[in-house]
């Protein structure tokens, strides 16, 4: 077991060619580190490019400037044992449930047998049982959350990358969804790296929050979370413990939105 | 989510029933109207071929009636009528599937590769541009009287129609559900057989319906511009012996030919993209 940070960004920099011929810097000079088994949030206004940084880490994009780690090694294409739930539910219309959980495991070269026992496993973790045989038009789109979630952590990923995953939810479904996340992952000691544009979300479920300065993205600050596990998020907003961790990060968190805010309408 | 179906029980007997019924009536309606129509579209020709424009020109439907009788019980000029049947099929079938195959192919390989699409676009274009139909005249030089020259025609016909629209589904797939399945470990050829092919499908079929279309008229045209056997010289003949019911005869029968080979790809369709939620209009009617 490597003792080191599983994550590591360097004053990674991601620039994009715009479609105008502009250059534009999702992410400048981002430097954090994530110890395995830590749940770190990641929240920032919306559009100030958190996406961007976990598509570093999962190699989808290499970055301009600065160096990814994970465990340790640069990262050339995709690293081993990363799960990544992405904003939009990318599951396989045309794959039942089953099938849809299985294809990780199918990817990763298990007989089709074999991959569906061990999807059977994660379908009944998330309580799909009864709908395994259904095609994803036929599910809510919490249902389908699940099957995304089920299809990622089958893989059982020592490195959880979520993009957002909840924010297309409505709030009981999304409540219902970070329970579930948080029961999941306990006891897999991996670490995970969870983007959102909530606050209440990013504070119930994580160790660590960091804030995101307003576009081009960096490190603004880094706030622990002392907040006893297991939890369950319903109640432990009521807390007066979630109360000021909350003030004390929406202080520094509400600086950027505003001038993500300023930035909007001036350019409209 | 569209219309979510109750279980039978929670609605009334009643109601059911009575939607049933509705159901049946308009069913009822619409066929009887096209019965209707028919009748007098026929009727009307068949009247004014008798007692006003002139049956050797335009013929009327008794005896286009009488001639495919005549084909289906005593034979053609050019033999049995399922010989010529059987010809212009096998044809129509042999560069159906030549043509689907290698748009499929070609169509997702460019869809993939921005470079090669960019290199060949302007060749595409250009051939497409083409009228293809022209062909036919070729290919009876090149490849003979036989089969060959029809298949080859059917072929060039198929292949644009089924090429194009793979071209368009492989480029349409969901960047999201390919870096999901790069994530979860799909190699890149698992990535095109899982995620690319079974998205581009729905676009595929869609073109596989026209394209069969597609196929059959080749065959027939390669048929007439010069051949041995099919339907396609049936009406040639026909043509050349100022036969108008033999004209209208073979229309006919390969009108019938092309329907049936309709009826089996949207059986397959419906195999294929059981995935599908239902379309609007596929749904029962409103009760």
């Amino acid at each position: 077991m490597t003792t080191g940070p599983v994550i590591e960004l360097r004053a990674a920099t991601k620039r994009f060619r715009g479609a105008t011929g502009g250059v534009h810097t999702a992410v400048r000079e981002l430097t954090l580190s994530v110890q395995p088994g830590e749940f770190v949030a990641v929240v920032g206004p919306t559009g100030c490019g958190k996406s961007t940084t976990l598509s570093l880490v999962s190699g989808l994009e290499p970055p301009s400037s600065g160096i990814a780690l994970v465990r340790g090694e640069p990262v050339l294409g995709i690293p081993d044992g990363i799960g990544y739930m992405f904003q939009n539910d990318a599951v396989q219309p045309w794959r039942s449930v089953l099938d849809n959980v299985a294809a990780g495991p199918r990817y990763r070269g298990l007989s089709k047998a074999k991959a569906r026992e061990k999807a059977r496993v994660w379908v009944d973790k998330v309580g799909l049982g009864k709908f395994a045989a259904y095609y994803p038009h036929q599910l809510s789109g919490g249902m389908r959350k699940r099957v995304a979630l089920a299809a990622t952590l089958v893989n059982e990923p020592e490195i959880l990358l979520m993009d957002e995953p909840f924010s297309a939810l409505d709030v009981q479904t999304r409540a219902l969804m970070q329970d579930e996340l948080l029961r999941l992952w306990s006891g897999t000691n991996a670490a995970v790296v969870f983007v959102t544009h909530d606050l209440d979300e990013a504070i119930a479920l994580a160790d660590k929050v960091i804030v995101m300065t307003a576009s081009p993205a960096t490190v603004k600050a880094s706030f622990e979370v002392h907040l006893p596990r297991p939890r369950l998020v319903e109640e432990i907003r009521m807390t007066p413990e979630f109360q000021s961790v909350y003030r004390e990060i929406w202080e520094s968190l509400r600086e950027e939105v505003d001038k993500t805010r300023e930035r909007s309408v001036v350019a409209s | 989510m569209s219309a979510v179906s109750l279980p039978a029980e929670a609605i009334p007997a009643r109601e059911l029933t009575s939607a049933a019924r509705a159901q049946r009536n308009r069913k009822l309606k619409i066929w009887s109207i096209r019965a209707a129509l028919v009748v007098v579209w026929l009727g009307s020709w068949e009247l004014a071929a008798t007692y006003w424009i002139d049956p050797f020109f335009y013929s009327k439907p008794s005896q286009v009636w009488d001639k495919l009788v005549d084909w289906f019980t005593v034979g053609t000029s050019q033999g049995s009528i399922w010989t010529n049947i059987a010809a212009t099929m096998e044809e129509a079938v042999a560069g159906f599937l030549l043509g689907a195959l290698a748009g499929i192919v070609l169509g997702v390989l460019l869809g993939r590769s921005p470079l090669l699409s960019d290199i060949c676009a302007p060749f595409i274009k250009a051939v497409n541009a083409v009228p293809r139909i022209v062909l036919a005249s070729l290919f009876v030089i090149w490849f003979g009287l036989g089969m060959q020259s029809k298949i080859a025609t059917a072929f060039i016909l198929v292949f644009f129609a089924v090429f194009f629209n793979a071209f368009q589904g492989a480029r349409e797939v969901d960047r999201n559900l390919i870096n999901n399945a790069r994530v979860l470990g799909a190699s890149r050829l698992q990535v095109l057989t899982t995620i690319v092919l079974p998205s581009a499908t729905s676009w595929i079929l869609a073109s596989l319906h026209s394209a069969f279309g597609f196929a059959l008229i080749g065959a027939v045209v390669g048929e007439v511009v010069g051949a041995e056997t099919g339907l396609g010289l049936l009406i040639a003949r026909s043509q050349g012996n100022f036969d108008t019911p033999g004209i209208y005869a073979g229309m006919i029968v390969i009108t019938v030919l092309a329907l049936l080979a309709e009826a089996i790809l949207t059986a397959l369709e419906k195999r294929l993209l059981k995935w599908r939620p239902t379309a609007a209009h596929e749904q029962g009617a409103q009760i």
